[in-house]
C-alpha cells in the first residue's frame, strides 16, 4: 500500500529489461503482460526487425525484435529471452504488439525530477524514442517512449526501406 | 418509477424511418397511374403510426404535420380524390419533410419548423382546409382550456383525475395513463399542484397532484367511447377519484360519475411536456450514438436455438465419454467429434445467416433517387433493379450504399442521354439504369448498367496522357483504359453539377470497395451503354480455405477463387522473355507467380518447375497460377485483421488462427495479381506486360 500512496503524480513506475547490456525502461502502465519466446508467422516483405505475428488468445499480434530496430546484433534466443507484451495507443485506436528483450530487470519507482534529459547527440540510435535518462542504483536506465517508438520507429518505418529504418528514426 | 421512454424511441425511429420509405415507395408506384387503394392503404398506416408515435413522444411538430397529410390520405383513400401527380409530388415532399423533421429530432434537436409551414401551408391548400387549424399545430401541455369549437356533437371528454396519496406507492406511474389517453384524440392537460407542499416536507412516494384532461375527438370518425377511456383507467380504479364528462356544445348532458377511484401523481409528465423548451439548440449538435439493430427472422433464431441444443448434447456426450475413457470406445469418440464438427459448422453458418439481410434493403432508395434525378436532368430513365432477393452481409451493404448511388449517379448523370439525343441515335426515348445482384463463387457481384452512351477510349486516353496519369506511347488495352476512370483526380466531366463531379470522384468508389475487400470494374462500349461491376466477399468474417504450403509457410487461400489444381507438365511451362513463365493450359497461356519470390521468402529458382504445384486462381476473370508446394487441408477460417495491431499487408487479407494455435496467413488473390504484374513489369518493361495482360485478360 505505501507505494500506492507515496506515488505522486510526479513519479512514474517503470519495467526495466535488458538489451545488449543496456538497461531501458518503459512505462509499466504500457505493458499488458510478460511472455516467453514463442515461434511466429513470419509477414511477408516486412522490415526485418518484425519477426512475424503470434496468437495471443485469439489476436493477431505482432512481434519485433527490438535488438534488430536499435540496429543491435541479432543473438539466439534463450530461456530468459521475453516478450514484453505492450499497449499503446495509436491514431486513436489501441495496438497490442510484442517486443523481444534479452531479459526483464526490476520494476522502479523513477521521480520525474530525477530524470536528466538525453544527450543532445544527432543521428545516434533512435535518441528519438529516450525521454530521458535516470540514475537507479548506481546505474544507469535509459528511459523509452514506448508509444512513439511504435507509433514512429516501428509501424510508420515499413514505408521506408526496412534497413534504414534506424537511419529515418 | 416512471419508464424510460427513451429505450422505446430509438425503435420508433428505426420503424417511422421504414415507415417513410413504405410510403414513399408507395407513393412513387402511383406516380406511374392509377391508384391502388392497397397502396393508398399502406400508405395511410404508415403515416398513422408515424403520427401516434411521435405524439407519444411529444414531438408535436412531427405530429400535427403527419395529422394533416393524413386527411389528405384519407381523402384519397376513400376516393375523394385523385392521386394526380400534384397531390403525389407534394406527399413526397412532406414524406422529405417528414424525415427531416424525424433526424432533427433524432439528434436531439429542435427542428425548423419553418421549412415545414410552408408545406403545411401546401397540404393544406391542396386539401381545401382552412389554413392553420388551430388543433393541428397545438402543443400538449399548454395551460388548458380554451373551449372546443362549437359543435352539435359530442366533442370529446372532460376528465377529472384525483390521485389518491398512495397511488405512487403501488407501482401506477400517471405519466404513462395520460399518455395512453394520448392516443385516443387531442389532449390538453392542467395540473393542479396547489397540494404540493414544500420541499423538505415532501413525501416523495406520496402523490400531491391532480389533474383534469380534455380530450378532443381528433376527427369526426375517430370517435371515443368513454369505454375506452375507462379501460385505460382500470387498473388504478381504486386508487384516485375519477369523472368523466362528455363535452358538448351546450356543455349540460352527461355528467357522469366513473366510480371512486384512486392513484398518485408524480412530476414525470411535466418532463414530457417541457421536453420543448429544454432541448438543445442545434448549435451544440452532437452526433448521438446510434445503436445499430438488425431485424431477424424469427424462424432463424427458432433454428439457432435447436442447434445449441443440439450442441449441448453433444457436449455432454463427450464429456460422459471422456470421464470413463478406454480404447473401446475410440469409434463413439470419432463419432462424437464429428458431430461436433457437424454442429459448430451449423451455428456457425446459422449466426452468420443472421447478419445477412437482402440487397433490397439497399437497392430501395434508388427509385425515389432515379425519379428526382430524371426530372432535374430532364432525361428520361427507367431503373430496373433485379437479384433484390440476394442476400449479403449487413456491414457490407452499409458500405457499398454510397458506392452505389455514386455510380448509379454516375451513370445518369454522364452515361445516359439526354432524349433527342437518344432519338438522333436511334435508340429509345427513355434510357435505362439496371441495378442486378448475384452471387458467384466466394463473392456477391452487382452490376450497375445503363444503355448510355458508353465511354469514348480515345478520349480517355487523351485525357489520361493530358493529366499525367499515363505516357502517350504507352499501350493499354481497351480494360485498362476504362479503369482509368478510377483514377484519383480524374474526371471526365466537361461541366460540373451538383449530381456527379463535384471532385469526389470515382476513385473514392473504388477505395471504399476496395477497403472491403473487393474490387471494381467497368466495361464498355462506345455509344451502347457502360457496365460497373462491383465484387464483394460474402461476408468478412468467415472464409472456406484451401491450406497450402510455400517454403514451410502455410497460407491460406480462399476456395472460391480456386479454379484447378494441377501437377506442372513439363512440355507445358515456357518462358516469356526474362523470367516471366507460362503454363499453357487447354489455349490459354497462364502466367506462374512464385510466392516464394512474391514474399521473398527464398531465394526464387524457376528451374525444375515441372511436377511441382501448380493453383490456378480466378479474378475478376483474369487467370494466374500459384506455384506451392504441398496442398494441406481444406477448411474454414475466421478472418483476423492484420491491421488492428499491424498494418495492412499487401498480398494478404487478413489472418487465421489454425487449430494447433499458430497464425496462418490469408492470401488474397487480387492483390497477388497486382504484384504479379508490378513485378513482371519491372523486369520486362513495359510492353511484355501489358501483352501479357491482354492475353491473360482475354
Amino acid at each position: 500500500m505505501e507505494s500506492v500512496t507515496s506515488l505522486s503524480a510526479a513519479e512514474h513506475q517503470y519495467l526495466t529489461f535488458i538489451l545488449s547490456g543496456e538497461e531501458y525502461g518503459v512505462d509499466i502502465l504500457t505493458v499488458q503482460e510478460l511472455r516467453g519466446w514463442e515461434n511466429t508467422t513470419p509477414i511477408p516483405n516486412a522490415p526485418s526487425f518484425v519477426l512475424g505475428v503470434i496468437n495471443l488468445r485469439g489476436v493477431i499480434v505482432p512481434i519485433v525484435d527490438l535488438r534488430s530496430r536499435f540496429g543491435l546484433d541479432r543473438i539466439d534466443y534463450g530461456p530468459t529471452t521475453v516478450v514484453i507484451i505492450v499497449k499503446v495507443e495509436a491514431n486513436g485506436k489501441e495496438r497490442v504488439l510484442g517486443i523481444v528483450v534479452d531479459a526483464v530487470s526490476e520494476v522502479y519507482d523513477i521521480n520525474k525530477g530525477d530524470v536528466q534529459p538525453p544527450p543532445d547527440m544527432e543521428g545516434s540510435i533512435s535518441i528519438d524514442f529516450v525521454t530521458g535518462l535516470a540514475t537507479m542504483e548506481e546505474k544507469m536506465v535509459i528511459l523509452l517512449d514506448i508509444t512513439k517508438l511504435v507509433n514512429e520507429g516501428i509501424i510508420s518505418s515499413q514505408a521506408n526501406d526496412s534497413s534504414k529504418a534506424e537511419v529515418a528514426a | 418509477m416512471s419508464i424510460d421512454l427513451d429505450q422505446f424511441k430509438q425503435i420508433f425511429f428505426e420503424e417511422s424511418f421504414e415507415g417513410l420509405d413504405t410510403m414513399e415507395s408507395g407513393l412513387l408506384s402511383m406516380n406511374d397511374g392509377g391508384t391502388d387503394l392497397d397502396v393508398v392503404n399502406d400508405i395511410f398506416r404508415a403515416a398513422h403510426s408515424i403520427k401516434g408515435g411521435s405524439a407519444t413522444f411529444g414531438f408535436s411538430a412531427l405530429a400535427s404535420f403527419t395529422h394533416i397529410m393524413e386527411g389528405l390520405l384519407d381523402e384519397m383513400r376513400e376516393g375523394k380524390r385523385e392521386a394526380d401527380s400534384d397531390v403525389v409530388n407534394i406527399l413526397l415532399e412532406s414524406v422529405d419533410e417528414m424525415r427531416t423533421l424525424m433526424t432533427a429530432y433524432q439528434d436531439d434537436e429542435e427542428p425548423d419548423v419553418e421549412q415545414m409551414q410552408v408545406l403545411q401551408k401546401k397540404l393544406e391548400k391542396v386539401c381545401g382546409m382552412e389554413p392553420s387549424a388551430p388543433s393541428a399545430a397545438k402543443e400538449e401541455g399548454n395551460e388548458a382550456g380554451e373551449a372546443g369549437e362549437e359543435d352539435n356533437r359530442r366533442l370529446g371528454w372532460q376528465i377529472e383525475f384525483e390521485p389518491h396519496d398512495d397511488l405512487l406507492t403501488t407501482g401506477n406511474d400517471p405519466s404513462l395513463l395520460l399518455s395512453e389517453l394520448r392516443d385516443l384524440g387531442d389532449v390538453t392537460l392542467t395540473m393542479d399542484d396547489s397540494a404540493l407542499p414544500s420541499f423538505d416536507s415532501m413525501n416523495p412516494e406520496q402523490c400531491y397532484l391532480k389533474w383534469s384532461i380534455k380530450l378532443l375527438e381528433k376527427d369526426s370518425d375517430s370517435v371515443v367511447e368513454e369505454d375506452q377511456i375507462t379501460e385505460i383507467f382500470e387498473w388504478v380504479e381504486d386508487e384516485c377519484d375519477l369523472q368523466i364528462k362528455g363535452i358538448y356544445p351546450d356543455r349540460e348532458k352527461s355528467d357522469r360519475r366513473a366510480g371512486d377511484r384512486r392513484e398518485g401523481g408524480a412530476q414525470e409528465d411535466r418532463r414530457a411536456n417541457n421536453r420543448r423548451t429544454d432541448s438543445r439548440r442545434p448549435s451544440d449538435k452532437k452526433p448521438t450514438q446510434q445503436a445499430t439493430n438488425i431485424r431477424v427472422d424469427t424462424n432463424r433464431i427458432d433454428e439457432l436455438i435447436d442447434m445449441v441444443g443440439e450442441l449441448v448434447i453433444t457436449q455432454s456426450m463427450l464429456g460422459q465419454l471422456g470421464d470413463e475413457f478406454d480404447m473401446s470406445k475410440l469409434v463413439r469418440l470419432r463419432e462424437g467429434l464429428e458431430e461436433l464438427e457437424r454442429n459448430s459448422r451449423e451455428i456457425q453458418e446459422a449466426v452468420m445467416r443472421v447478419r445477412m439481410q437482402p440487397i433490397s434493403f439497399a437497392f430501395n432508395r434508388f427509385p425515389r433517387m432515379v425519379h428526382d434525378l430524371s426530372q432535374k436532368l430532364g432525361k428520361k430513365v427507367r431503373l430496373e433493379l433485379t437479384g433484390e432477393e440476394t442476400e449479403m452481409d449487413k456491414t457490407v451493404m452499409e458500405k457499398i450504399n454510397d458506392p452505389l448511388v455514386h455510380l448509379v449517379r454516375n451513370s445518369m448523370d454522364h452515361g445516359l442521354e439526354g432524349p433527342e439525343e437518344r432519338l438522333a441515335g436511334c435508340k429509345e426515348e427513355e434510357g435505362y439504369v439496371r441495378l442486378k445482384a448475384f452471387h458467384q463463387g466466394g463473392s456477391i457481384v452487382v452490376e450497375v448498367s445503363d444503355d448510355g452512351r458508353g465511354l469514348d477510349r480515345e478520349k480517355l486516353f487523351n485525357i489520361a496522357v493530358n493529366k499525367g496519369v499515363i505516357q502517350e506511347t504507352d499501350v493499354l488495352t481497351d480494360e485498362q483504359v476504362f479503369m482509368l476512370l478510377f483514377a484519383a483526380g480524374f474526371s471526365t466531366a466537361e461541366k460540373l453539377s451538383d449530381i456527379s463531379g463535384r471532385g469526389v470522384g470515382l476513385d473514392v468508389v473504388r477505395r471504399n470497395i476496395e477497403s472491403l475487400g473487393g474490387n471494381v470494374s467497368v466495361n464498355s462500349v462506345f455509344g451502347e451503354g457502360t457496365v460497373f461491376t462491383i465484387r464483394l466477399p460474402l461476408t468478412l468474417a468467415v472464409l472456406d480455405g484451401q491450406l497450402l504450403q510455400v517454403d514451410g509457410a502455410t497460407y491460406v487461400l480462399p476456395l472460391g477463387s480456386i479454379i484447378e489444381s494441377l501437377q506442372m507438365d513439363a512440355d507445358a511451362i515456357s518462358g516469356l522473355a526474362g523470367d516471366t513463365m507460362v503454363y499453357r493450359l487447354r489455349d490459354e497461356y497462364i502466367p506462374i507467380v512464385s510466392l516464394s519470390n512474391l514474399f521473398a521468402t527464398d531465394a526464387g529458382d524457376n528451374e525444375d518447375m515441372a511436377g511441382k504445384l501448380l493453383v490456378i486462381v480466378e479474378w475478376a476473370d483474369k487467370h494466374i497460377g500459384l506455384r506451392v508446394d504441398e496442398l494441406l487441408s481444406q477448411q474454414q477460417v475466421v478472418i483476423k485483421s492484420l491491421e488492428t495491431n499491424y498494418e495492412r499487408v499487401t498480398g494478404l487479407s487478413g489472418a487465421t488462427i489454425l487449430g494447433d494455435g499458430t497464425v496462418s496467413l490469408i492470401l488474397d488473390v487480387s492483390s497477388l495479381m497486382d504484384m504479379a504484374s508490378k513485378a513482371m513489369e519491372c523486369v520486362n518493361k513495359p510492353k511484355l506486360a501489358v501483352a501479357n495482360g491482354r492475353r491473360v485478360g482475354e
